[in-house]
């Protein structure tokens, strides 16, 4: 195998099944720009020759109402002709309540599949049902986030072939550029008609928006709606466009709606994530992000959670109101809205009921996708309009890099979301985590995996004070200024070291198992096979 | 268990479970650990590092782990030790040239700084002692003091083991922050107190809380105690203060002997729940507090003519931010310097409750000014606003603009 060296020193693979890589450049170079753009230029040319402008193979329909609506999964499947080593793909936002993934993997393993290649957009607990068909062969490669044991069993090298994470924006730029090719998207949707037009507002399985299915609608080769809320042509509200939809499946039920929206949005108790909160919101104020108009995101962790309500408290007794607010919605942006101190919402995935129907009902909680959100080929993204992103770590190093995919035992366990992709938009990212957890330090020489670089990451808030990029010398003045607890990362990482002792570094093989792919498609880091 | 088996400690988080097996195989430790691939080889050594120092050269640990630091698995390890009929072998105990004589330099790194006795007590955070997980941050949130609980917190059964492991949190005082240190022991009346001062003296801690006391005897004992274990153990004399708690009718009504019964005694603290017990007291949310008023008053009273700490109950409905601030309030109108707390998230309010009005702020800085211009000028003793100003008034003083003039 050959190797190149990536900007930041990491050695990733040069070629991975003939296909050139491109090594990790620097967070804003995109070495690939150039390739990318005279892609387009050919796809122009030759567009019946690439496989992934899916709109040009279709024929032009004939006259009259298409019967998109199919009797059953078998003639779902038969329609689908999807043979060895297809790729299909999937949506999380029935997250943990999900149904449909391992129903799919299930039937076509009976129908003798084999060497499937899945491309969720993120997978949940419930998904490691999956497991039994990563070791019978019937799935070999996942390019998606993996969460947890099928993270772990990538890990120790079950996984066949390598797999791929990407960001959240990252895979809808893989999926736009024809690089991540879908033969079939599966999308689960809580209400659609028998046109294929589609939204997660309202049926018994609501989950709010769905919009990271929308890139999969656009561009897979064959796209099936499975709903388990059929109403009548139109459906209102058209998360996904029937004019991209292929077949309509109507089913007894996509998910389990109980932990579709889990509802865990009560205040921490831990008091170290308590004062990591109240850091990062009193960080907040007196970085002067904190005005009038501004705008944040804060994901549902019992951190970030925490400091969304320690920051409206502060937003409340200064009389500033945020333009809005961008999420991963909870109930806790829900009731800001409501009062009036955010303008608005702009939700990719609802955390829970609350959010599900506030988004439902009020147009001020905007419904987004993420080409919207996080697309690394828009001109411009949500993301971009962040003034301040709070964001997690499962480790960070001494260059301010960070590390949320694997832990320092090696494990992969966490998929990357939407961290890169506001982290490299938000005028100021913010990373909030305890120096260690049970004994294990979070602040390290090097990251056992490096997801996103420093250079993108501005603060990191732990319980033991505030660490602040030197690239940043405005953030440093004006938090000396107010009196916040300053560390530098070395010092940190020692004094936290006297107290957990110095880990012993996890055993790896040569052979990568899973690629971490940055947000403009070159190759930022690999995560290796454990030797144990 | 087997009668060769000895087990102290549990695997919960951050903590782990050591089972000692007494047998004639040379020693050896096995380690099953969640962070078990990261520090599985610095739990075992831990292990037998303690056995070192107990002249252990046979049998053998087993230890689940859950991510325990090394003083926990260390604390543990010696539990199953002693429980398996060990002793530590005398050279290993630590140097005992009094601590407080020796040069800064030529102390250990983790000495504990003294803890003056006129400091702020405002808020008391109780830490049960046998959960490890609670103490390593605990000096992180701001409370004045902390109280590592071997009494109420903590069961029968793991009486022995938890205070060898507060004697090994306090002995290797990693993360405990600026905070006065100060141990319940359980009441020495009963069968477990003086076994708690054995071992915890050993540790210095700045202080004692005695439960349940009920006379100035009581007091006197434990100083008595407790000035056997400084000298056995090179503890400076009458270094470790007392902080006498009182929760029953007759400790109440001796409040104003216990207050005086020891130069010890720095703090006088009001235990409620077992205060409501001992009088067959059933308290009603119409009238909060009505059923400890008067023992309370007497507190304050016996407290300030002794010149040492009135100091609060805890507040119990942890969720319950206003109930607190107005329990606080209440304690402040009565005369107590400060108030226990039992999570973190109560401190806040509790040092806000606390804090001295802007008034008292600005009459703390002309005081010290003026003190500070007659000094220089070679006087002592001088009048603010008519009032005479000394020097434990000017001291005072610069206590509160130390902890409160940046904040207004």
């Amino acid at each position: 195998m050959e190797w190149n060296t990536t900007s930041l020193g990491r050695v990733v693979p040069a070629e991975i099944d003939g296909k050139k890589l491109t090594p990790f450049a620097g967070a804003f170079a995109d070495p690939r720009a150039a390739a990318v753009s005279s892609e387009r230029s050919d796809q122009r040319a030759a567009a019946a020759a690439a496989p992934s402008m899916r709109q040009t193979l279709r024929p032009i329909p004939s006259r009259g109402r298409p019967v998109k609506l199919v009797s059953g999964w078998n003639d779902l499947f038969d329609r689908l002709e999807l043979r060895d080593g297809a790729t299909i793909s999937f949506h999380h936002h029935l997250r943990d309540g999900d149904r449909i993934v391992l129903e799919v993997v299930s039937r076509l393993a009976a129908r003798g599949l084999r060497g499937l290649r899945i491309a969720p957009t993120a997978l949940f607990p419930v998904h490691e049902g999956l497991l039994p068909f990563i070791r019978s062969g019937v799935v070999a490669r996942v390019e998606g986030s993996m969460y947890g044991a099928i993270g772990a069993a990538c890990s120790k090298g079950e996984i066949p072939e390598l797999c791929v994470l990407r960001s959240h924006g990252g895979r809808q730029r893989a999926v736009q550029e024809g690089e991540l090719v879908i033969d079939a998207a599966f999308i689960a949707a809580p209400c659609a008609d028998p046109f294929g037009n589609a939204n997660g507002l309202s049926g018994k399985s609501a989950c709010g928006p769905l919009g990271y299915a929308l890139p999969d609608s656009q561009n897979a080769r064959k796209v099936a709606v499975i709903t388990d809320g059929l109403v009548p042509y139109p459906c209102h509200h058209w998360s996904i466009k029937g004019a991209n939809v292929d077949y309509v499946l109507e089913v007894e039920s996509i998910g389990d709606s109980a932990k579709i929206v889990s509802g865990s949005t009560k205040l921490t108790r831990s008091p170290t994530q308590l004062l990591i909160a109240d850091m990062t919101a009193r960080f907040i104020e007196a970085a002067g992000i904190m005005k009038e108009g501004f705008s944040f995101q804060a994901g549902a962790g019992g951190i970030s959670l925490a400091a969304t309500v320690f920051l409206a408290e502060r937003m409340r007794k200064a009389g500033v109101k945020a333009s809005f607010a961008h999420g991963g919605a909870t109930k806790v942006l829900v009731d800001l809205l409501e009062e009036g101190l955010l303008g608005s919402i702009v939700d990719l995935q609802s955390f829970d009921l609350d959010a599900a129907l506030s988004c439902a009902r009020d147009p001020r909680h905007i419904e987004s996708d993420p080409f919207s959100s996080y697309g690394p080929r828009s001109a411009g993204c949500v993301a971009n309009m962040l003034d301040v992103a709070i964001l997690g770590a499962t480790e960070v190093d001494l260059d301010f890099n960070v590390n949320v995919n694997t832990h320092s035992d090696g494990l992969l366990l966490h998929g990357i979301g939407g961290h890169t992709d506001a982290a490299s938009g938000a005028g100021c990212t913010i990373i909030t985590a305890p120096s260690f957890r049970k004994r294990i330090p979070i602040v390290r020489e090097r990251v056992t995996t490096l997801t996103c670089p420093g250079e993108v990451v501005d603060v990191i808030v732990t319980e033991r004070g505030i660490a602040i990029n030197p690239a940043r010398p405005d953030l440093i003045e004006r938090s000396c200024r107010a009196g916040l607890p300053l560390v530098d990362l070395p010092r940190l990482m020692e004094d936290v070291r006297k107290i957990t002792g110095i880990p012993e570094a996890p055993r790896f093989k040569d052979r990568p198992v899973a690629l971490i792919e940055w947000r403009d498609g070159t190759v930022i880091d690999v995560v290796r096979e454990l030797d144990l | 268990m087997s009668k060769d088996l000895f087990r102290a400690g549990s695997r919960a988080k951050s903590d782990c479970s050591v089972t000692y097996e007494r047998n004639g195989a040379p020693l050896t430790a096995t380690v099953s650990s969640s962070v078990g691939s990261l520090f599985g080889k610095a739990i075992a050594a831990a292990a037998l590092r303690v056995a070192a120092e107990f002249g252990v050269m046979t049998g053998s640990f087993t230890i689940d782990d859950d991510g325990a630091l090394d003083g926990t698995v260390a604390a543990r390890a010696e539990a199953s030790l002693r429980l398996a009929g060990f002793s530590r072998i005398p050279e290993a105990v630590p140097a005992q040239a009094p601590l407080a004589d020796a040069p800064a330099a030529a102390r250990p790194a983790n000495a504990r700084a003294a803890s003056p006795r006129g400091r702020p007590r405002r808020a008391r955070l109780y830490l049960p002692g046998d959960q490890p997980h609670l103490a390593v941050n605990a000096g992180l949130f701001g409370a004045d003091c902390l109280v590592f609980d071997l009494e109420d917190a903590v069961v029968a059964e793991r009486k022995f083991e938890t205070r060898i492991l507060v004697r090994r949190v306090l002995e290797e005082n990693l993360m405990l922050g600026n905070c006065e240190i100060a141990v319940r022991v359980n009441p020495l009346s009963g069968p477990w107190g003086k076994d708690d001062l054995a071992e915890i003296v050993k540790a210095r801690p700045h202080a004692i809380v005695l439960p349940k006391c009920e006379s100035a005897a009581d007091v006197e004992n434990a100083d008595r105690e407790i000035s056997i274990l400084e000298e056995a153990a090179g503890v400076p004399a009458g270094s470790i203060y007392l902080m006498p708690l009182i929760e029953t009718a007759a400790g109440a009504l001796n409040a104003k002997e216990i207050a005086k019964a020891s130069p010890r005694n720095v703090a006088l603290l009001f235990g409620r729940e077992d205060f409501s017990r001992d009088i067959g007291a059933v308290p009603v949310a119409a009238l909060p507090g009505a059923e400890s008023l008067l023992a309370r008053q007497m507190i304050v009273l016996a407290a300030r003519a002794a010149r040492i700490d009135p100091l609060d109950s805890t507040y119990a409905d942890v969720g319950d931010e206003e109930g607190l601030k107005a329990s606080c309030e209440e304690a402040r109108a009565l005369g107590f310097a400060g108030k226990g707390v039992l999570h973190p998230a109560q401190i806040p309010i509790v040092m806000e409750a606390f804090r001295p009005t802007e008034e008292e702020v600005m009459r703390a800085e002309k005081i010290v000014a003026a003190f500070d211009a007659a000094a220089a000028e070679g006087r002592g003793a001088i009048s603010v606003d008519g009032a005479m100003v000394d020097a434990p008034v000017a001291k005072k003083a610069r206590g509160i603009l130390r902890d409160y003039r940046g904040a207004l």
